[in-house]
This record gives structure tokens, sequence and C-alpha cells, in this order.
């Protein structure tokens, strides 16, 4: 009888002392079972597969010229892959434009290849000449993996994309009244369990601008920035703002330059 | 013809850690395209893994297997140097087989 209580009591402290333990562990899994999932992964990343299918296709002759991609100029002289990823998009004196990975392939296609640019840029994504693109940025990027980003501000165009892409990333609109900033400009937000980036700053070494492209494990697909852009302008109810148009260039040079010294980790694996 | 596989054969301790990415759609055959039209069914069936030629694993997979589907297995007994083959073959008939070297 006269042990009752102070089993109770026993009890009583062995509670106190499990509950926060248990509330703190529980916290964790949340966070740390998507990091863990992506880890489990890490080894297997399809994106591989890209990568391989993309430097293929940028030494093979194709297209109404029959001719490789070899000769092309991403920013660091013409056939330059490796570094070139993290110093785009910088502006291209031939064209005269400021260019993302995507719109200066387009413009190799249509120069080297003899392809229609516009005519792939109006393509659905992963069908004809836009799954050749998700490849050859899937294994450019590859070729600048761990890398830190170091994209050019030196150009007056370059500094002007990085004010409209500013100007664009806080424009609020759509049914929603939405902005990207909504959603990536602070810090600490989630969408369901997956943390937002606050792509206002440097978000860190593979977060952020300095992950895409990626492949998502979800749907199977490789994604290429312009894609991501293209699905936060639907997830916005935006209009679609055209492959490779200057708006989502500017926007890939605010992300970029804000990113500036973080270490790029694409092609990067997503849930 | 089916793209290749990439196929990475490490010694770890006194195994082989073989890892296997398989290019493939893996079509559970129970999507309907945009039209309405079932997409059919296109998926791996049999796979399977020699070492120096001498079957080490086979498998049977089916529909819930993912689209461009990783494998890895350990191998006991294989050493540096050691030819690691790996094989599928799906529902249509369609196979591939690729092979790496244990480093």
């Amino acid at each position: 009888m006269s042990l009752t209580p102070w089993i109770a009591a026993t009890l009583a402290v062995a509670l106190a002392l499990a509950m926060p333990a248990s509330a703190v562990a529980q916290q964790k899994t949340t966070a740390q079972s998507i990091a863990e999932y992506r880890q489990m992964l890490e080894d297997g990343n399809p994106a591989e597969l890209f990568e391989a299918k993309g430097e293929d296709l940028w030494k093979t002759p194709r297209g109404p010229k029959k001719a490789t991609l070899q000769a092309c100029d991403l920013g660091l002289g013409p056939g330059v892959v490796k570094g070139a990823w993290v110093q785009l998009p910088r502006f291209f004196s031939d064209t005269g434009r400021v260019q993302d990975l995507e719109s200066r392939l387009l413009t190799c296609m249509q120069n080297l290849q003899g392809f229609n640019a516009a005519e792939i840029a109006k393509t659905g994504f992963d069908k004809g000449e836009q799954a050749t693109l998700a490849a050859l940025s899937a294994w450019i990027s590859a070729q600048s993996k761990g890398q830190k980003m170091a994209l050019p501000q030196a150009h007056a165009d370059e500094r002007r994309f990085y004010e409209l892409g500013k100007r664009a990333f806080f424009f609020r609109g759509g049914p929603m009244d939405f902005s990207c900033a909504s959603c990536h400009g602070e810090d600490d937000r989630r969408i369901r369990l997956q943390d937002l980036p606050n792509l206002t700053k440097n978000p860190g070494d593979g977060i952020g601008f300095a992950a895409w492209p990626a492949y998502r494990v979800s749907s199977g697909e490789m994604w290429s920035m312009q894609r991501r852009l293209n699905d936060c302008f639907r997830q916005q109810r935006f209009p679609y703002p055209g492959f490779a148009s200057d708006v989502t260039i500017a926007l890939g040079v605010y992300m970029g330059v804000n990113a500036r010294g973080a270490e790029s980790i694409a092609p990067a694996l997503k849930r | 013809m089916a793209d290749p596989m990439r196929i990475r054969a490490q010694m770890a301790g006194d195994k082989a850690t073989v890892r296997v990415l398989m290019s493939h759609e893996m079509e559970t055959g129970l999507r309907k395209d945009a039209a309405g039209k079932v997409i059919p069914a296109w998926y791996i069936q049999d796979v399977s893994a020699q070492l120096n030629g001498k079957p080490v694993l086979t498998a049977q997979w089916g529909p819930s297997v993912s689209k461009n589907p990783f494998l890895q297995f350990s191998v006991r007994g294989a050493k540096a140097g050691d030819k690691i083959a790996v094989s599928w073959k799906d529902n249509k008939g369609e196979s591939r087989t690729d092979e790496a070297t244990v480093s």
C-alpha cells in the first residue's frame, strides 16, 4: 500500500520526461524524413539517365543542317560546357539579348542545326525537341556540379534584367492576387511539408535556383528551370509566360544573382 | 532500342555494391491519356544480374515499380575487375543488357 504513491510519482516523472522527448522526435521526422528520402535516392538519381542522353545529343549531328552543338557558345566560348551553367543567364553579344540556358540552346539549335526555334518554344514539355532541351540542360548543368553560382552583372542589360526580374517577382496578380514573393519572400515558409526557399536573398547551397534542373520522382520527369518557372506561373493562376520569354529569363537573373556564391547541385532530385 | 542503363559496382568490404538505373517508362496500363484512351501497359517483368556470367540475382517485377527504376544490391565474393551484367526484359518482349566492371 505504502509503495503505490511512490510508483505513481515515479510514473509521473517518467511521463514528464518522456513527453518532450517524443515531441522533439516527431518534429524531427517531418522535416528530416524528406531529407532522408532524398538521401536514399541520391545514389540513384535518374537525372543521370538524362545526362547520358544530353551528352549524346550534344555530340550527334542533328537537324536539317546535320550539325552537332559542339560549336555552341554558352557564354564561355564555343563548345565550352564546363562552368557555363553557373554563369547563366547572361548577355550574349551575337544575339544582343540576355539569355538563359534554354533560350541559348534554342539559338544554337536554330543557327547551327537549322531547327525552328519558335516552333520548339511552342512545343509542349517533353514532346519532340523539348525533350532534347530537357536532356541537354541535365547534362550541361551537371558539368558545373559543385561550382558556385557566378552570374555576371557587368553588362547594363544584365543589370536591367535583374531589376525586371525583381519587379516580376513582386508583381501581384491573377485570381489569387499572388506574386512569387507571396511564397518565396520570407524565411521558413512551407507548402504542405515542403520547405520553401526565400529567393529574395541567397537561400544557401543547393537550394532554389542552385537546385534546378531537377528530376521529379513523383512524375518521373526531368524539369529545366523554364519548366519550373512555368509551373510557378500555373500555381499562381497566371497565364503561360511563354517558353524562354524575357520575363522567365529576367526571373532567372534575379534568382540567380541573389544566389551568387551558392553551390550548384543540379541536376538535383526532387520528391 | 531502349536507352542504356547506368551501372556502378563498387567494392565495400568483402561485398560489391551494385547500383543500377534503368531507363524505362513503366506504364501500369491503368492510366488514360488526354483523349481518355487507356495507355497500354509497358513495364519490366524480368530482371537478372550476372557476375562473370554466373547468375547472382533474378527478380520478377510488375507495374508497381516506378518509372526509370533504381536497383541496388550487394554481391558477396566479387572482387575488383569482375564483370557485372544486368539484363531486363519487358512485357513487350523488348530487352536490354548492360555491363560494368567492379571497382
